[in-house]
């Protein structure tokens, strides 16, 4: 009967840890994250270390973390909630699971497009998602906004992933506030006209094919080309050599960024350490390390971009009100469903 | 009387065990009473038709790649003798360690347009992409070679148990009568084996149905997409929650098709002693080992390389002890759920053996029909209901005791093992059935003729001929579970991750090669029951031919 104590051992362990998990400590804050371990982990422990206030997280998929927030109400343990993109924010906010900020010195670290609505939370980076050339084959003269995707010039040459991925999602939900629906539906028809390829893979299988000829243009977040210049994998830097940035739409409404945000739940119960770790989370070094590990851009105005960043350029962003891509997603899916793109 | 008590119980446990698929189910009524078809509507116009589509050749498809290879390699494996044949023998169960996605990423890395392959294809030609044809390996086909290689261990598995059992007089008749070793493989031990190859067939299906990680990486849009998309896209769970709604009717209609039309037939049969195994040469010997190897190299053999590349090129990781300690996590939830499923398992198959009333029967079906749900829905029921528990818990504590204890249910690791059992019931259901229905009525009669008690029959005569089939079923669920992704991304405490975690957020990235390390140490630790298995396989299959007896079933 070696097997029952064996037995025995673990559910005592399990249940040991279960009821560890359930006891509130006074000095600590609990986080759910949707922004994955190793990009946020560090930057809590340094935290932890500053103020000796103890950082427990849970990561997870942004919408089921909100499912679970919402469930568990007024029980809740976790205090904060970062999640990445502007439509899981709204969402969030729109289920009620914030409380408005309030503190002055956290709101006016960041300019106040990168606001929710109430102030329900706040933005901590940004994630860019221009357009993507091969340097050999196109002359960014050719080139000037997001419109080229659908134009008849570049037919059969697009590489772009599937629309069941929230950046295209956010980025059609950006073009509708700009364009109207009836425009960007057939921006959307024009688009799926062009692809090369059918919209499969991740930003980063976009940016290979466009380097692997397969097309000679593609969007795709700007961290992706970042992973790839850093690679210690050859044709991975070889590839990343071959594409170009271009800036969309700089003439316009600037091209469309994303954010990465957090804010403090309605039933907080460490609201003190819950506003301390956002302000951290705003200071200079939380935000150069938080923004450069992922070449993400600092929400922060005044904090110095990486060196890559700088070596992609500057360019105008889109500075579109952030809570309008979360009210505009339903409707951009509902397009690109409409549309074809799959 | 107590027999009345004991339905009661039995219905009530395979309820409880139910309930998340209730929110499933309570969500489909409120579409039918409340008639709001706003969502379902604009979905069936533009998308449901090709995820319908999608999910069907997935289906079709995969059905008919597992019972190819699982079959196939189970008949070569037990009828025949072949250089090879043994380490075979147990070496195809390894795919299964592998979970699906793992694969998927791998096969992606070689022969996507940007990998090894047709890199190397353009450079030695001097070709530009678009001069030759190379199949697309995200794509339907892709997906289902994938889960083909990946899952048809299952089918291997339990036909194989029911191919080694096989009565050697029926076999003898057949080629007394003139039949080749073909024949008789095609007109008496397949039929023979239908009930075998049907559930191998069904636990293989039910896992492509509720498969995310693969279509999703492959960008094929199956049902399960639909869920999702409605769900993350249109921030709609409760049309989410009834797409899921649809699929679990969908796959309560397949099973019922497929109860009624095997239902005149009888399988039983009464093994004296097994088959004289076919004594292969030459060609054919080569050709046998050669479809064999097939599916283990592309199942295992490379990806496992790919993994273990990937993980010398992070070997850093290794002398991590919290990486270590990932690896516990993993083995000891694998092990502790494994076991308690396994429990409920045996709790449940014996209630339906002695109580098959229609009750009984349909509650225990109802609560087995989680594995074809996508974990993640079941982790959303789980949450709905442990969060209301919890919610009468705390504010009984606070009324009694003036203490909140804070969610002792949901968020904590409970909550976790019930997502498990609730997913993964049936994969021990169909193992532990399988194994009682070899236990005729009559051996209990015989002993209790002999004045045994109920609970004397249990302990001297079930237990010994279930120990096989039970420590099937705890490996196939431990294994199961330590690849588990969704409901333990959701539900998990604070601070508590595993290597399907770990694997899963690195490869999400895009970080293939960061993913390699729990990925390998996932499937290291998810060998050792396999291999345990195995060995217990074989040792079963000596004391076979040695004693010429009982030979105990799915081991």
């Amino acid at each position: 009967m070696r097997l029952s104590k064996m037995q025995k051992f673990l559910s005592l362990s399990a249940l040991a840890l279960a009821f560890s998990a359930s006891i509130a400590n006074a000095a600590t804050v609990n986080v759910y994250s949707a922004r994955k371990e190793a990009l946020i982990k560090p930057v809590l422990e340094q935290f932890s270390e500053k103020t000796g206030i103890e950082v427990r997280l849970l990561t997870g998929n942004g919408n089921a973390l909100l499912a679970r927030l919402e469930n568990e109400g007024q029980n809740t343990p976790a205090d904060l909630f970062l999640t990445v993109d502007a439509g899981n924010l709204h969402r969030a906010a729109e289920a009620g699971v914030f409380q408005p900020i309030t503190s002055s010195d956290v709101l006016s670290k960041v300019p106040s497009h990168l606001h929710g609505t109430d102030n329900l939370w706040i933005g901590l980076s940004l994630r860019a998602r221009p357009i993507f050339y091969a340097k050999d084959r196109v002359d960014p003269s050719e080139l000037s906004g997001y419109e080229d995707l659908a134009s008849d010039k570049w037919d059969n040459n697009v590489c772009i992933r599937s629309s069941d991925n929230i950046y295209n999602q956010s980025l059609t939900a950006a073009l509708i506030n700009h364009w109207g629906v009836e425009k960007t539906e057939q921006w959307a028809r024009g688009l799926v006209d062009n692809l090369a390829k059918p919209p499969v893979g991740g930003d980063r299988d976009q940016i290979k094919a466009v380097a692997a000829g397969v097309c000679d243009i593609a969007v795709a977040n700007t961290y992706y080309l970042g992973l790839m210049e850093a690679s210690d994998d050859d044709a991975e830097r070889e590839a990343a050599s071959k594409v170009a940035i271009f800036w969309p739409n700089q003439d316009s409404f600037g091209a469309h960024v994303n954010v990465s945000g957090i804010g403090i739940t309605q039933h907080a119960k460490h609201k003190d350490e819950a506003q301390q770790l956002m302000a951290y989370l705003l200071s200079p070094e939380a935000q150069q390390w938080y923004a450069a590990t992922n070449n993400e851009y600092p929400a922060v105005t005044e904090v110095e971009w990486s060196q890559r960043l700088q070596n992609w350029g500057a360019f105008e962003m889109d500075d579109i009100e952030m809570g309008v891509l979360g009210e505009n997603n339903a409707a951009a899916v509902k397009l690109m469903n409409r549309a074809g793109w799959r | 009387m107590a027999a009345k008590w004991r339905q009661l119980s039995l219905v009530a446990s395979a309820l409880v065990l139910g309930l998340p698929l209730f929110v499933i189910v309570a969500a489909l009524l409120q579409l039918v009473v409340g008639g709001d078809f706003t969502t379902l509507s604009h979905l069936w116009q533009t998308v449901i038709p090709e995820y319908v589509r999608h999910s069907l050749m997935l289906m079709i498809g995969v059905a008919i790649g597992v019972i190819a290879l699982g079959v196939g390699s189970a008949w070569l494996t037990t009828s025949c003798r072949f250089p090879g044949q043994r380490i075979l023998s147990w070496a195809l169960l390894l795919p299964l360690a592998m979970p699906a996605y793992i694969t998927a990423y791998t096969y992606t890395g070689m022969l996507d347009y940007s990998g090894v392959v047709q890199t190397s294809l353009r450079d030695l030609f001097d070709l530009s992409y678009g001069d030759y044809w190379f199949p697309q390996i995200r794509s339907v086909g892709g997906a289902i070679v994938v889960l083909s290689l990946v899952l048809f261990p299952y089918v291997y598995l339990i036909t194989r148990a029911t191919f080694l059992q096989q009565s050697a007089t029926t076999l003898e008749a057949g080629r007394s009568l003139g039949l080749s070793p073909w024949q008789c493989f095609w007109r008496i031990a397949l039929p023979l084996a239908r009930p075998a190859i049907v559930t191998g067939t069904t636990l293989a299906l039910m896992e492509t149905l509720a498969d995310y990680g693969t279509v999703q990486y492959f960008g094929v849009t199956t049902f399960t997409t639909g869920i999702f998309r409605t769900w993350y896209g249109l921030g709609d769970l409760s049309g989410a929650l009834q797409l899921a709604g649809l699929l679990l009717v969908a796959v309560i209609a397949l099973i019922l098709i497929e109860r009624w039309s095997r239902k005149q037939a009888r399988y039983d049969q009464r093994s004296s002693r097994p088959a004289e195994p076919f004594q292969l040469s030459g060609g054919k010997a080569w050709l046998a080992s050669a479809a064999c190897w097939l599916p283990l190299v592309f199942g295992f053999i490379l990806p496992a390389l790919q993994l273990a590349g990937w993980s010398v090129e992070r070997w850093q990781v290794w002398t991590d002890i919290e990486f270590w300690q990932l690896a516990w996590n993993s083995f000891a939830l694998a092990f502790t759920a494994a076991l308690l499923v396994v429990t409920v398992a045996l709790w449940l198959a014996y209630g339906r053996r002695q109580l098959p009333t229609r009750w009984v029967r349909s509650s225990v079906a109802f609560a087995g029909l989680g594995y074809a749900i996508p974990g993640l829905v079941i982790a959303v029921g789980l949450l709905v209901l442990l969060s209301s528990a919890d919610q009468v818990l705390i504010s009984f504590s606070q009324k009694w005791f003036g203490w909140n204890p804070g969610l002792l249910l949901s968020g904590t690791l409970f909550a976790l093992i019930f997502a498990y059992t609730v997913r993964f019931l049936s994969v021990a259901l169909q193992t532990v059935q399988a194994g009682l229905a070899e236990i005729r009525p009559s051996m209990d009669e015989a002993a209790r003729i002999h004045g045994y008690r109920p609970f004397q029959v249990l302990r001297a005569i079930h237990l010994p001929l279930l120990r096989p089939s039970v420590l099937t079923a705890i490996i196939l669920v431990g294994v199961d579970v330590l690849k588990e992704l969704p409901a333990t991304l959701v539900l998990r405490p604070f601070d508590f991750n595993t290597l399907a975690v770990r694997a899963y957020e690195m490869a999400g990235d895009e970080r293939l090669a960061d993913a390699g390390p729990p990925a390998l140490m996932m499937v290291l630790v998810g060998l050792i029951p396999v291999i345990l298995l195995s060995r217990a396989m074989l040792k079963s299959q000596q004391n076979a031919l040695k004693e010429q007896d009982f030979v105990p079933v799915t081991a």
